[in-house]
């Protein structure tokens, strides 16, 4: 993201919500191949407008790690109509806020703004996606600015250094193991020219999704789409190639000891399926299973383990599966005071055994689905919210069923079926176990 | 979510219920209703049917961690964590089991002022949330289990703050610019009066503080004004009419440049800074408010970030932010930057502070910066939970039912004469306070 800004409760919020019980949206494609989804909500008088590029940090080059991120920074220094950072001070000085994001699989532009400055940003958007200008001046100090970005997230962040370490782990040959900001030795390589490179094989309508939700109907949309968008050239795309990652048949291990940790954290991730690799019908299980192991407090982790055992302060379980390739199941755990982290690990197992042997009963699921089919529904209070879903869904290829029809698709979600995917995806021998640890003698 | 950005850190003692005080929905003004309970006890709501959910915000005055008693810091904030783990004839289990159940979200937390709860239900559940959260705030249990298991959640929190740049840099601050007084304490406490926090303590202060006359109560969302009257009698007539008297000084950051070093082994310095400021009854606020937007607080078109970030690469967020507090106004900000240049980013804001306060301000600027903060106006108030802590803060500050229809006048108004008197009479760079996190080379410690 270019900007920082207060997103944690909204990234929170989006990640918990993996059902929809979304309004319905329309959908038309433009002769170029950008694909449009107009989302009503006439709540506020506003709109938020969106693009996103179906790429993102793994499908930067090899040895490049970071370019998909630092283009995305790069978008706002200007075309030849606009001057650098003209764009964002034109969208302040209409009252409406933007930012960006870039992750695995894709990058994203958004505005938000009154509805009747909606052609204004369109028109912009539309022609940064062709007519970017790149100098050095502009460029290398906004590399300088990631670096910093990268020193906040990661390098001042013990927590954030095991991740990074645990997705090489995870992902030998896959690049969903390189971090989406980049290695740093890999930033500081990269130039004006890699930039305008990845532009130019990467970003033309036709790997685009436009994106506008809120007070306006797809008819106000087409016509300001075709104007804006519609005369840009389709660009020679280049294939995503990404290697394909071997088989895991031993469980893996990370421990990382930092000085500046004084209470351990445990987490252990399973290669899983995505929406895209498994279906729709897995993911719904899966998330249940998430809901079950890790959602509230009455979920079976935090009652075993922070409850009953007193082993934890905190436990959860975590599944996106909105990704193009396989996806990770995510289970984490902070011992209390004096339980040792072997302790902890042990009750943890015993809990998946478990449930791995007995399975998950209908009631609790039953519980689950409600929670889920709940919170879809607050969901639905944040347009943004509403807006990524569909943007990132269709981002990573699926379509706007997949969104639409989770919410029946949770319904349909049985007993058995979460049990079966438990037992398919809690293997240990396709996992990864990443210990925080304190230095020693610390 | 591993691409997903996530922000640095929240700018000392800017609660994002301040904040937000400055924005609102144009369009929902004339919704803005005052709601008064058979049992007299009011709330305002904004009706909005269109998802069948009730987004509800409560704040009570004087019962945040101001309150805290002498060596028991850390109370409301673990009161907090508590009023959810039992109450009534239900234990922790139980009560979490009727919460989950019907997928009410129940939270309490304490900022300096006020102690702090949001419910979210489901239109139908409505009746069994605030049966639940009248329980809570009224028959809170404080049962063996739960209070062990939420001190230790609250130790290692504090065992990561202790570690946390951030954190560190805030608590630093705070304790410099308040000394003796209950906003220079830290607001979760320390691991020693955390741990000497009982369950009698814990009743004490609900009981104590937690009264109707302190009560502020928003709403939004999917309910019958009616209907929602019947159910604050139910969640909250069974409070104490009177809150007991909080004795607490007016007062404000001590007036002097300072600069503190927490020497850390890490890659880049964190640095907060701040000094005195506003307080929201100020007839200057609004000035202020637009002074501050022009120097730090409007994202890119910012001075700070124009010159710390865009020009020169030296870090990725600079901000400041008004956090006016009921006894004290701040003015406070935040950035981070590599060891090696870290001083440089310090020059420069002391810099921009010295600029601004020379009254060096365009036209062009002022209207700029009142076009973006009328015209993102809607946009603040988007959501249900939003519009209700909105709702909220504008009873706290007494800003009036009408405020929301008024507020764009307000920013209108200031002129950039208003913009250069604001920036004389608040910024003043040889009274800001620095504390810095890290290994920063060329920078000396006052003292």
């Amino acid at each position: 993201m270019r900007l920082p800004l207060a997103a944690l409760a909204a990234a929170l919020l989006l990640a918990t919500s993996p059902v929809a019980a979304e309004p319905r949206a329309e959908t038309f494609t433009l002769a170029n191949g950008l694909q449009v989804v107009v989302i009503p909500d006439h709540r506020v008088a506003a709109v938020t407008h969106m693009v996103w590029y179906r790429v993102g940090a793994a499908d930067d080059p090899p040895g490049k790690s970071g370019i998909a991120h630092f283009l995305e920074h790069l978008m706002f220094k200007g075309t030849a109509m606009l001057a650098p950072g003209a764009f964002s001070r034109t969208i302040a000085a209409n009252g409406g806020r933007d930012n960006a994001f870039t992750s695995q699989d894709y990058t994203g532009y958004f505005q938000r703004i009154a509805k009747d400055r909606l052609e204004l940003v369109m028109g912009m958007e539309a022609d940064r996606m062709v007519n970017l200008r790149l100098t050095d001046p502009e460029v290398l100090p906004e590399r300088d600015v990631v670096l910093e970005e990268r020193r906040s997230r990661t390098d001042n962040e013990p927590s954030a250094l095991l991740r990074e370490q645990a997705s090489v782990v995870q992902f030998f040959a896959h690049p969903y193991g390189r971090p989406v900001i980049g290695w740093e030795h890999e930033i500081r390589g990269l130039t004006t020219a890699d930039a305008l490179d990845f532009y130019r094989r990467h970003y033309g309508p036709n790997n685009a999704i436009l994106v506008v939700a809120g007070d306006v109907t797809a008819a106000e949309v087409r016509p300001l789409a075709e104007k804006h968008f519609g005369p840009l050239p389709a660009r020679a795309l280049g294939a995503r190639a990404r290697l394909v990652e071997p088989p895991q048949r031993a469980a893996r291990r990370v421990e990382y000891r930092d000085a500046r940790v004084r209470h351990p954290t445990w987490a252990r991730s399973f290669l899983a399926p995505s929406l895209l690799t498994g279906g729709a019908a897995t993911a719904a299980a899966l998330d249940v299973l998430a809901e079950i192991l890790g959602g509230d407090a009455t979920s079976r982790l935090y009652r075993t383990l922070v409850v009953d055992g007193g082993l934890a302060t905190s436990a959860g379980a975590y599944y996106d599966d909105v990704q193009v390739d396989q996806t990770t199941f995510h289970l984490s755990a902070s011992p209390r005071p004096g339980v040792t982290m072997a302790a902890l690990e042990a009750a943890i197992e015993a809990e998946i055994q478990r449930l791995l042997q007995h399975g998950v009963d209908a009631a609790e699921v039953g519980r689950a689905r409600d929670r889920l089919q709940a919170q879809a529904i607050f969901g639905r209070d944040s347009t943004m919210a509403v807006a990524r879903r569909y943007g990132a869904t269709l981002a990573v290829g699926g379509t706007l069923a997949d969104v639409e029809e989770r919410e029946a698709r949770l319904d349909q979600v049985t007993a058995e079926a979460v049990t079966a995917a438990a037992r398919a995806v809690l293997v240990p021998e396709r996992s990864v176990t990443s210990l925080l640890l304190p230095k020693e003698g610390a | 979510m591993r691409g997903r950005k996530v922000a640095v850190s929240t700018t000392f003692l800017c609660t994002a219920l301040l904040c937000l005080a400055l924005g609102g929905a144009a369009q929902a003004a004339s919704q803005v209703v005052r709601v008064v309970s058979p049992g007299g006890i009011e709330a305002w709501l904004v009706r909005e049917p269109s998802i069948p959910f009730l987004a509800v915000q409560l704040a009570f005055r004087d019962a945040g961690a101001a309150a805290d008693p002498a060596g028991r810091e850390g109370l409301a904030n673990m009161l907090g964590g508590l009023l959810d783990e039992g109450a009534g004839d239900l234990d922790s289990k139980a009560f979490q089991d009727r919460l989950s159940a019907r997928s009410i979200g129940l939270r309490f937390d304490a900022d300096r002022d006020r102690f702090q709860g949001g419910m979210d239900a489901l239109s139908h559940d409505l009746e069994e949330a605030f049966g639940l959260l009248g329980l809570a705030l009224t028959r809170p249990r404080f049962d063996a289990e739960p209070v062990a298991r939420i001190r230790d959640q609250i130790l290692t929190g504090l065992q990561r703050d202790a570690e946390d740049p951030g954190s560190l840099a805030h608590r630093r601050w705070a304790a410099t610019a308040f000394p003796g007084h209950a906003y220079g304490r830290p607001r979760e406490g320390t691991a020693e009066t955390v741990t000497a926090i009982a369950a009698a303590d814990l009743s004490a202060f609900a009981r104590r503080r937690l009264a109707r006359d302190r009560l502020v109560i928003g709403a939004s969302g999917d309910v019958e004004p009616a209907a929602f009257g019947r159910l604050l009698d139910r969640a909250f007539g069974g409070l104490p009419a009177r809150a007991e008297p909080l004795p607490l000084a007016e007062t404000a950051p001590v007036a002097a440049a300072a600069v503190a070093i927490i020497p850390k082994a890490i890659p880049q310095s964190v640095v907060v800074f701040g000094q005195a400021g506003p307080k929201r009854n100020n007839p200057d606020f609004m000035a202020a408010f637009v002074m501050n937007h022009l120097l730090g607080g409007g994202g890119f078109s910012a001075r700070l970030m124009n010159e710390i970030r865009e020009k020169r690469g030296l870090v990725y967020g600079v901000s400041t932010g008004l956090n006016p507090l009921v006894k004290a106004g701040v003015l406070s900000g935040q950035l981070a930057s590599q060891n090696a240049r870290v001083a440089e980013a310090i020059l420069l804001v002391r810099q921009e502070f010295r600029r601004f306060q020379s009254g060096e301000v365009e036209e062009a600027e002022v209207a700029a910066a009142k076009a973006y903060l009328t015209g993102s106006f809607p946009l603040q108030l988007d959501t249900n939970w939003r519009l209700a802590r909105m709702l909220v803060t504008m009873q706290l500050q007494d800003l009036g039912i009408d405020y929301l229809e008024r507020r764009n006048a307000l920013v209108e108004a200031v002129s950039r004469d208003d913009v250069v008197r604001a920036a004389r009479t608040w910024l003043r760079p040889d009274e800001l306070r620095f504390v810095i996190v890290g290994a920063p080379v060329g920078v000396a410690a006052t003292n």
